[in-house]
């Protein structure tokens, strides 16, 4: 346990709070649609759920388009770059320090706002899970278009269906993990909070390694 | 508002073809500040003002702000503005509808040769003829005459040829009682001769007075003296032959439908989408024959040039080609298409369903909405008699459950379709086709495949019964229903086994002697009973795992399949999670109260 002071650092800029949020919305809406679409269930109605789906599908790539310009342009990709180093401390912090009360081995800060688990997880899905879902997404959208684009014959509509159907289930896993997560700070919603003010509390005086510094020489 | 060169600068930039014709659609479309025009195979609508023609398709690319683009963005990729109150293929189908005003120049009540004294259809025929002399020798040629396929082997597909039904299953030997729907007179055996001029009978189709009745059983002649229909009860009169020639004019539903509202001999027995509530429906029942709404004429979509009538002739689809009046405006105007577009709605989404979704699957949720129609007729119950005489049991609906002379009957109403694919063509058994008894068997079932581009999935009314079969040649055996005791028809004698080889023997047949009865399958595609677009059918009655489309398979669609294996592992996955989290969480909580705690 450390004695240290809690300080303010201002972590999360304006726009990253409203990606954050922006995107909860949308994939909480794509969720409760695309299940019902599916036939999960019935919320909305079908034909409301398939507008209401394809329309925040659609703004969620026009947003995502947003998301990676800017991090291509702030340098702020580079809290993205995956990294071994403290992956497997982090692990055991929580499958067995956070028990313990022991503090988190790597901590936050505005070079690195993620720990080696967030950045594997999140480049995982901003890079990969993503892209395909809203990939499959929109070629299940545009389906009636296949024939005149030559696409006719390389996708079957089962195929697309499947895998984002598939892809459905882990962004929702993801989701209750995540959410799950954010009661992991110092009190219960400290990281909920800090990603609504963008005012993150860490103890004063941690020193960021350089190897964890996104804009940082690496 | 209205310019000429805005109309030329269209019909130009939109591919219209570079005739007087093309230019003509498009001044008649650019009125009222509505522009219609074709756009990627699409017809699109759009209202505009004076200046601008064509609003830059993609005028939301501009948007720079990003609450904007979110706003917007969908939208704006999926389709044009909506700025009209109707949809596209209605706007389109009532411009191509609107002129109602009549072009007729002959009043048929001043001809001298209608003042004449007549004392038969042929004589009135013969005077027809003195002015429209080509008139006997196009319906010649026609479905309407010959009761045969034009388009197949002569003499085989057709009623006048070997097709069989699961109604009265064939006219051959039974001729009297089926020719009174003939457009003719004296069709009573096969001796007929075709070839007589004098022996169509215009006023069936024509005549306007609704007093001109053909006789049930007279070979599709009237009566010269009052006659009593026992079947009925229903005496017919003689027409007054010249107020009924005088009032000739273009055949309305009253012609058509006097055959077709009854075909397979009464009310709603055959057609599941036409029946007499069509004489004079409501918008609700049919959208476009309401007489409080557009009051079609059969002949308003069943154009026809020569007296040859479109529609479907057994396996010769109606048309073709799926164009709309804006690529061709010669075209008949039998599909829908021809009237409403293939994209006819404003939701780009439900366009997208029409290359492979008939209208009709969601636009006639359900047929026999106001008359019920024949669902069953089991031919092997009949001939039962009550105290040695032949009797009938009313059922639900005011019909006949039983009747001796044809079996059982099972009728309903406000009934769901069945869907099939379906590219137009449909395909009939004859009394020469060989068949597997060992099943059901298909009487006539629809053509098409999901592959098959020119198919749709389509409603159907799917007639079945069963009927004689020859046990030894696996053929569909003709029975002689309709004669005398001693000619061996069935409704003499009620003895299967006579009326067999009589119908046989009369249609020049094959009979082993050997009989049994077989379940079989009839199908009429449902086209008509359109309902208002309130009505038509949500997603949600075809989009899920129960729905009207349980039966289609070979493709993908969304609500109703799904993948088992990934639904499990899915689900597995998001419960393990939520497991996890939970004992995670709970976790904590047991050792924070422990001493231990979070970080503080």
């Amino acid at each position: 346990m450390s004695e240290n002071p809690m300080i303010k650092i201002y972590l999360y800029s304006k726009f990253e709070r409203f990606w954050h949020w922006a995107q909860a919305l949308l994939i909480f809406l794509l969720l409760l649609t695309g299940f019902e679409v599916h036939g999960t269930y019935t919320l909305f109605g079908f034909e409301a759920a398939v507008e209401i789906h394809n329309f925040t599908g659609i703004a969620w790539l026009v947003l995502y388009i947003f998301i990676v310009f800017w991090l291509l342009t702030t340098g702020e990709w580079r809290q993205y770059i995956p990294t071994t180093r403290k992956l497997f401390a982090v692990a055991k912090y929580y499958a067995v320090d956070i028990f313990q009360g022991k503090p988190h081995p790597v901590q936050k800060a505005k070079e690195a706002k993620h720990n080696p688990l967030q950045r594997l997880t999140y480049l995982g899905l901003s890079a990969i899970l993503l892209p395909v879902q809203m990939g499959t997404g929109l070629l299940y959208y545009t389906y009636n278009s296949w024939g005149r684009w030559g696409l006719e014959g390389i996708f079957s509509l089962s195929a697309i269906a499947l895998i984002h159907f598939a892809l459905a289930f882990l962004i929702l896993s993801f989701l209750i993990v995540h959410i799950y997560m954010t009661t992991t700070g110092h009190s219960l919603s400290a990281h909920v909070k800090a990603m609504w003010s963008g005012w993150e509390e860490v103890e004063e005086g941690t020193a960021i390694e350089d190897w964890e510094k996104a804009g940082g020489k690496i | 508002m209205f310019r000429h060169e805005n109309c030329l600068k269209v019909a130009k930039s939109l591919s219209f073809v570079p005739n007087s014709g093309g230019i003509a659609i498009a001044h008649s479309l650019y009125n009222e500040n509505t522009l219609i025009y074709l756009w990627d195979k699409e017809v699109r609508v759009k209202k505009v003002g004076s200046r601008k023609v064509l609003i830059p398709f993609l005028s939301h690319v501009g948007c720079v702000s990003l609450a904007l683009m979110l706003l917007f963005s969908a939208p704006g990729w999926a389709q044009e503005e909506e700025m009209q109150a109707d949809a596209p293929g209605r706007i389109l189908a009532r411009q191509a509808t609107q002129d109602k005003t009549s072009w007729i120049t002959a009043d048929h009540s001043r001809f001298e040769a209608l003042q004449k004294e007549f004392n038969s259809g042929p004589e009135v025929t013969r005077a027809c003829l003195t002015c429209h002399n080509d008139a006997a020798s196009q319906f010649h040629e026609t479905i309407h005459w010959t009761w045969l396929d034009p388009y197949s082997e002569k003499g085989i597909t057709g009623k006048g040829g070997l097709s069989v039904n699961n109604f009265c299953i064939s006219i051959h030997s039974n001729e009297p009682r089926c020719t009174s729907c003939h457009a003719g007179y004296g069709w009573k055996d096969k001796n007929f001769d075709f070839t007589q001029q004098d022996k169509v009978d215009c006023l069936i189709c024509h005549e306007q007075t609704g007093t001109y009745k053909k006789f049930p059983t007279k070979a599709g002649r009237v009566v010269s003296e009052p006659t009593l229909f026992k079947g009925n009860g229903k005496t017919y009169t003689p027409p007054d032959w010249n107020k009924v020639a005088q009032s000739v004019a273009r055949p309305t539903r009253k012609n058509c439908g006097t055959c077709h509202f009854s075909g397979g001999g009464g009310d709603g027995v055959k057609h599941g989408d036409m029946d007499s509530s069509l004489f004079k429906p409501d918008k609700k029942l049919d959208v476009h024959m309401g007489t409080d709404g557009q009051d079609f004429d059969c002949i308003r979509c069943h154009t026809t040039t020569r007296h040859q009538i479109a529609g479907r002739i057994y396996s010769t689809p109606a048309v073709t080609h799926r164009k709309s009046l804006i690529e061709d405006d010669l075209i008949p105007k039998i599909r829908c298409e021809s009237c409403h577009s293939a994209t006819p709605h404003k939701e780009a989404k439900i366009n997208d369903h029409t290359d492979k979704v008939g209208c009709q699957s969601c636009h006639i949720p359900t047929f026999a909405r106001v008359e019920p129609t024949k669902m069953w007729w089991d031919w092997s119950k009949a001939g039962e008699k009550k105290n040695g005489k032949p009797y009938t049991i009313d059922g639900p609906f005011g019909k006949h459950t039983y009747n001796t002379k044809k079996g059982e009957f099972k009728w309903d109403k406000n009934v769901v379709p069945e869907y099939f694919w379906f590219n137009g063509s449909i395909n009939t058994l004859t009394a020469i086709d060989k068949i597997d008894p060992s099943g059901v068997v298909r009487v006539s079932w629809p053509e098409g495949s999901r592959d098959d581009p020119d198919s749709r999935i389509t409603p159907f009314k799917v007639h079945r019964g069963k009927q004689p079969y020859d046990t030894v040649n696996k053929t569909i055996l003709i029975p002689h229903l309709f004669g005398k005791k001693e000619s061996g028809a069935f409704w003499g004698n009620f003895d299967w086994k006579l009326a067999l080889e009589s119908g046989m023997a009369y249609a020049e047949l094959p009979f082993s002697g050997e009989f049994d009865f077989v379940e079989t399958t009839y199908v009429f595609p449902t086209t008509h009973m359109v309902a208002p677009k309130e009505d038509a059918l949500r997603c949600e009655a075809c989009h899920s795992s129960d729905g009207r489309m349980a039966g289609l398979a070979g493709f993908y669609m969304p609500g109703r399949d799904s993948n088992d294996p990934v639904e499990m592992a899915g689900w597995a996955i998001v419960l393990l999670s939520l497991g996890g989290v939970i004992l995670h969480g709970l976790g904590r909580s047991f050792f924070r109260k422990n001493g231990g705690s979070g970080r503080k």
